[in-house]
């Protein structure tokens, strides 16, 4: 009995030494299977039960089983340490410099004078105007005859025009849009609100500041009631969404043939905040936008009673604001569209 | 229009700086655009007496002068103007001075001989040349006698002024005179102008008695008034009067062509003088020139007139280019004594249709073509003749010779207290609004807030009652206006669907990589006839300025190939760009005026992903570019699946690489790799393009977003592998396979194309993935198997297919 015990207590005893000498999780299963198999020394010992009287086996037997429980339990927790230590190493070995560069998803740029014109559209918007666009190929009463340039307007001189033929040009700017519109607006359906942006074309020599071809936007506001004071309020609200709410913004007097009384806006210099430099010409004031109630005769033209309906109409140059905002220094560089220029407005 | 503060002062009083005056003259109409200090910078400028000069033993040019420079200081000063000579008052620039460009001058020796300063010419103290004097062009100038040794300079040359720059937009016309301005500046102000009373002597000879005068057609002039002046002396005008002149940015040249300037820029009017010994007769008549006549300008140029021209004649010949320019026969010489003053109103269109055939904008035309104030046509001449009399010993014959006469008149206007603050948005009162209408000087009657206004003719550009809310506007102050968001009702402010739609397409093509660019519409003709969608005849401008910009295009791939080809000469090599805009497109010759429709196009170059440290470079190819087009169209979310079809139509496109996009059998757009002799014209390496004709997609029916049953059963696929011949297309064995497919095909998808070794010559192997989706029921094997034999049945009979 006690020799059988004994041999139990050393197997014990020289299992768990193994168990936890084991190296990795293959030598541990061999220990396992060398221990506790059908063919190991417990399976032996208890072989020789046999041996034993019927008294005796069942302490014997149960002391077996305290052993295999003990050494199975130790398999075990040696098991789950050898786990752990090898999702360690695995872990070390896949650690990353994660200060190499990711690799690139290629994104496009959206043009810098389409963003321009979309966050002007998106404050006209707002305020309940539409976009409206119109033709680039213009007959010639649309762009100036209706705009109260009749022929040999000396306005005129201030355009120079592509022309196709003696009635039809290459817009020279974004009004004609506003004469078709106003034609065909019926007021029953209340007042007449839209933005017009696009490409005009002027007879130019293209330099740094000069381009044929630019970005223009005009916008028209007629109803029964608009007034001056809401010309005002309406582009100094776009203004100020625009070139930012710290901008001083002043309204004067100025010339268009379309609009009468005719509004010139200036807001406050951006590099020297009215002190005078060398991009304000020293003004303190740089010209953003021309603006005015439009002109009766303009409104006549196109069928609209000025004693009934009035109210403004305003233009701006697109290529401008986006020179001023962004400080390019360059028109051409908007239609050259080299990747390093377009790449920049994000 | 450059004003002279101290001539301005003379009619308005005024006590402000000239800066304060130019920023209120800016807000309240007419914007100035700079303030010029004549003397800013300069520095110990004084009058000096040279007593003596005497040639500089080392030069064969300098002079050694002896000058005084104060009562009781004698300095030398070696000059090396032609010039110099003892007795003259000159411009000395003291040691220690500042002249023009901020030049120090400092005491010195000149070859050895010791120089206290300098001798100025004008030009070195800051004046132009185009204002300098003839005769001190190219020496030192000589001030009066009576210039004070040792005074500074600057009073005696006008320096001491301040030179207002008025930018005078064309309606303002009437500010092209400083009397025009100084209207402008009392009503500013609220101030009365006060212009001196001038007096004129006439001699009791009658200018009629030697000259006789008419006008063909009285609206080519209807004001026309000569004055005869005998015994004239021609010399050069006193300082006082050639100070006014360069001051305003004219030349002084003699008295008699002084004054007439002198009184231009005084009144607006400008005035002609011709000699009256050269005239050839005693007649002066205005009329149409004929096509056949020429005449030689002042400028020594002949020209060949016109019948649109208006001219002056003696009766036969040509002496005039009326309002524009003077012949050169008739010219005021030193030698002239009697001189003809012409004062005239000419008709607007034809002066300034005149000027610009000859290329002669002058300061007269320009103020003839928008017109002159007709109320001083008749004073203006008076003033002349009178100042020609105490300047020029002139004796004026008595009275004017006037073929036409204008009576000026006021204009009446109506308007109303309640309409302009209707306008403006004000709450101005009547009493307010009366105040401005007396300060601009018009006649003013109001009764119950309506006002009968009369404008004098200063101010022609007010005709309507919108120029008088103006007036009063800016009279008010723009600045004073309320600002308000509309009291109106409100109105949605939406981007229709089309615009919505572009906005995706180039999100999406953004999002894929490729960057927007906008090229220019104009272009040569033969890139416009390039990369055509459909077949359109050119539209040219009339006057290109360059033949770069001539032609409107009808593709967008050419702009784009540009822009690629100004990247690649910058070595920016691999570039993806699209743009969205119009093409121009016609089909007759005959049309002008051509359709404009939205095209959308790409372009790429080089590698669509470049190399990384942890992948390969991929060049873009066809069936990148292809997967693009096709994200793309799938926006529009067609009822019909858009096809490709192989196409060698295009001249500038690869004949084996492109295809045709249609929908239904409308040709939308084309694809591929554009023609390597064309990439080569651009310096390109093979390039990809696409272009899309956005108004037949707009227009082609869309899906309606329906919301479908996420299927519940399980998908079943099956992989076939087949061996055809290499003429057999996707296109061809995939239309086959959904044919017979089954009501349960739900899609098709090839993952494998290969040729070469194991697969005979002139084959192919295609293998596709084939899957089979009941939405209502749990497919059966023995349901897809018997669906999937008659897709293999049918490739083998309708494409000889092997399957592996
Ligand atoms: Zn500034």
């Amino acid at each position: 009995m006690s020799s059988l015990q004994d041999k139990l207590i050393a197997l014990q005893k020289q299992g768990i030494t193994e168990i936890e000498k084991s190296a990795d999780l293959k030598q541990l299963n061999d220990i396992r299977v060398n221990l506790l198999g059908k063919k190991g020394p417990i399976t032996e010992v208890l072989r020789g039960m046999r041996d034993l009287t019927k008294e005796e086996r069942p302490a014997v037997g149960s002391f077996a089983n305290k052993v295999r429980d003990a050494l199975t339990e130790s398999i075990e927790t040696r098991k789950q340490a050898l786990e752990a230590a090898k999702i360690e190493r695995q872990l070390a070995q896949e650690t990353l410099d994660v200060t190499l560069p990711g690799t690139p998803v290629k994104m496009g740029s959206h043009h810098v004078i389409m963003q321009t014109v979309e966050r002007l559209e998106s404050v006209f918007l707002g305020m309940g105007f539409k976009v409206v666009l119109g033709y680039e190929v213009e007959e010639e009463k649309y762009n100036f005859e209706k705009l109260n340039m009749p022929k040999d307007h000396p306005a005129r001189d201030m355009q120079d025009t592509f022309y196709i033929n003696q009635d039809i040009l290459l817009r020279t700017h974004m009004s004609p849009d506003e004469a078709r519109t106003l034609e065909q607006h019926d007021f029953s359906t209340g007042p007449m609100k839209m933005i017009g942006p696009g490409r005009v074309y002027r007879r130019d020599t293209d330099d740094a500041t000069h381009s044929h071809q630019f970005f223009q936007m005009e916008g028209q506001y007629i109803g029964e009631n608009v007034t001056m004071a809401d010309l005002k309020g309406t582009l100094s609200f776009a203004i100020r969404e625009f070139f930012g709410a710290e901008r001083e913004i002043r309204f004067r007097p100025s010339y268009f043939p379309f609009t009468e009384p005719s509004v010139e806006v200036d807001i406050s210099c951006f590099k020297c905040n009215g002190a005078g430099c060398d991009v304000c010409k020293y003004s303190g004031w740089i010209e953003v936008l021309g603006a005015g109630m439009t002109h009766p005769n303009v409104l006549k033209a196109a069928g609209v009673d000025p004693a009934k309906y009035g109210g403004f109409a305003f233009g701006l140059g697109i290529d401008r604001f986006a020179m001023l905002k962004y400080g390019i220094d360059d028109i051409r560089q908007f239609y050259q569209n080299d990747v390093r220029f377009l790449s920049q407005f994000k | 229009m450059k004003i002279s503060y101290k001539w301005l002062k003379e009619y308005v009083d005024l006590d402000m700086t000239p800066e304060e005056l130019a920023n209120k003259v800016t807000l309240t109409g007419i914007e100035v655009d700079g303030v010029k200090h004549p003397d800013a910078g300069l520095k110990k400028i004084v009058v000096g007496y040279v007593e003596s000069t005497k040639p500089h033993p080392d030069s064969d040019h300098l002079q050694l002068c002896q000058v005084q420079i104060s009562a009781d200081e004698t300095v030398q000063i070696v000059c090396g103007a032609p010039n110099v000579a003892a007795g003259q008052k000159v411009i000395v620039a003291l040691p220690g001075s500042r002249i023009a460009n901020n030049e120090k001058i400092k005491k010195g020796k000149l070859r050895g001989e010791i120089s206290n300063g300098m001798i100025c010419a004008l030009q070195e103290i800051g004046f132009s040349d185009d204002v300098t004097p003839q005769v001190y062009a190219d020496g030192i100038y000589v001030l009066p006698a009576d210039a004070e040794v040792g005074q500074p300079v600057y009073a005696y040359l006008g320096m001491d002024d301040a030179i207002l720059d008025l930018e005078i937009t064309p309606n303002r016309a009437d500010a092209l005179s400083v009397r025009g301005v100084a209207h402008e500046v009392a009503a500013i102000y609220a101030q009365a102008v006060h212009f001196p009373k001038v007096a004129l002597t006439e001699a009791t000879k009658k200018a009629s008695a030697v000259l006789q005068a008419q006008v063909t057609d009285v609206a080519d002039a209807p004001s026309y008034n000569l004055r005869v002046l005998e015994n004239v002396t021609i010399k050069p005008s006193p300082l006082w009067l050639q100070r006014r002149l360069w001051n305003a940015g004219v030349r002084p040249i003699n008295n008699v062509v002084d004054i007439t300037n002198l009184i231009m820029l005084d009144y607006g009017q400008p005035l002609h003088a011709f000699d009256y010994a050269k005239i050839g007769g005693q007649t002066i008549e205005v009329r149409r020139a004929q096509a056949d006549e020429t005449l030689t300008t002042l400028d020594g140029k002949e020209r060949d007139l016109t019948e649109d021209d208006i001219v002056i004649t003696n009766g036969a010949d040509v002496l005039n280019l009326a309002g524009v320019m003077g012949g050169l026969d008739s010219e005021i010489t030193n030698e002239t004594t009697t001189v003809i003053l012409e004062s005239a109103v000419f008709e607007p269109t034809h002066i300034r249709k005149t000027a610009q055939r000859y290329n002669l904008r002058s300061e007269a035309s320009s103020r003839f073509e928008k017109g002159v104030n007709t109320a001083t046509v008749l004073t203006a001449l008076d003033d002349a003749a009178s100042l020609m009399a105490d300047l020029a010993d002139a004796t004026v014959l008595a009275g004017r010779v006037s073929p036409t006469v204008l009576k000026p008149a006021d204009v009446t206007v109506n308007v109303s207290t309640e309409r302009i603050n209707r306008v403006l948005g004000t709450t101005i009162t009547t009493a307010e609004v009366k105040a401005i209408f007396e300060r601009l000087g018009f006649g003013v009657t109001e009764a119950a807030g309506i006002f009968t206004v009369s404008v004098p003719p200063r101010r022609w550009d007010i005709a309507i009652e919108a120029d008088l809310i103006e007036e009063v506007a800016r009279l008010y102050g723009y600045d004073r206006l309320p600002e308000t968001l509309t009291a109106s009702a409100s109105t949605p402010g939406l981007l229709t669907e089309r615009q919505q739609l572009i906005r995706h397409l180039e999100a999406t093509l953004e999002a894929n990589g490729l960057s927007q660019a906008l090229s220019y519409a104009l272009t040569t003709p033969d890139k416009a006839n390039a990369f055509q969608l459909t077949a359109s005849q050119p539209t040219s401008v009339d006057w290109p300025m360059t033949v770069d910009h001539a032609t409107l295009r009808m593709n967008l791939v050419s702009g784009l190939l540009d822009d690629l080809a100004y990247n690649a000469a910058r070595k920016q090599q691999n570039v993806a760009l699209y743009e969205q805009g119009r093409v121009f497109l016609k089909q007759h010759q005959a049309t002008v005026r051509p359709h404009e429709l939205e095209y959308l196009a790409g372009a790429i170059t080089g590698d669509w992903q470049t190399a990384t440290w942890n992948q390969p470079a991929q060049p873009v190819d066809f069936y990148q570019l292809k997967g693009l087009v096709e994200s793309t169209l799938a926006e529009f979310n067609l009822t019909t699946t858009p096809e490709f079809a192989a196409t060698a139509r295009h001249q500038d496109m690869h004949p084996g690489r492109t295809a045709d996009i249609l929908v239904g059998n409308q040709v939308v757009g084309f694809l591929g790799q554009v023609h390597p002799r064309v990439s080569q014209q651009y310096r390109l390496p093979a390039t990809y393009v696409f272009q899309l004709d956005l108004e037949q997609l707009l227009a082609l029916e869309q899906q309606t977003v329906m919301y479908h049953a996420v299927p519940r059963y399980p998908a079943i696929t099956r992989d076939i592998a087949l061996v055809v011949d290499e003429s057999v297309t996707n296109a061809a064995l995939t239309a086959t396979i959904r044919e017979n497919g089954g009501s349960y095909l739900s899609a098709v998808q090839l993952f494998d194309l290969y040729a070469g070794a194991h697969i005979d010559t002139g084959k192919k192997s295609l293998a596709y993935t084939l899957t089979y989706q009941n939405t209502a029921a749990t497919l059966t094997d023995d349901q897809v198997n018997e669906a999937f034999a008659k897709v293999v049945a049918a490739l083998q009979t309708e494409h000889a297919a092997t399957i592996r």
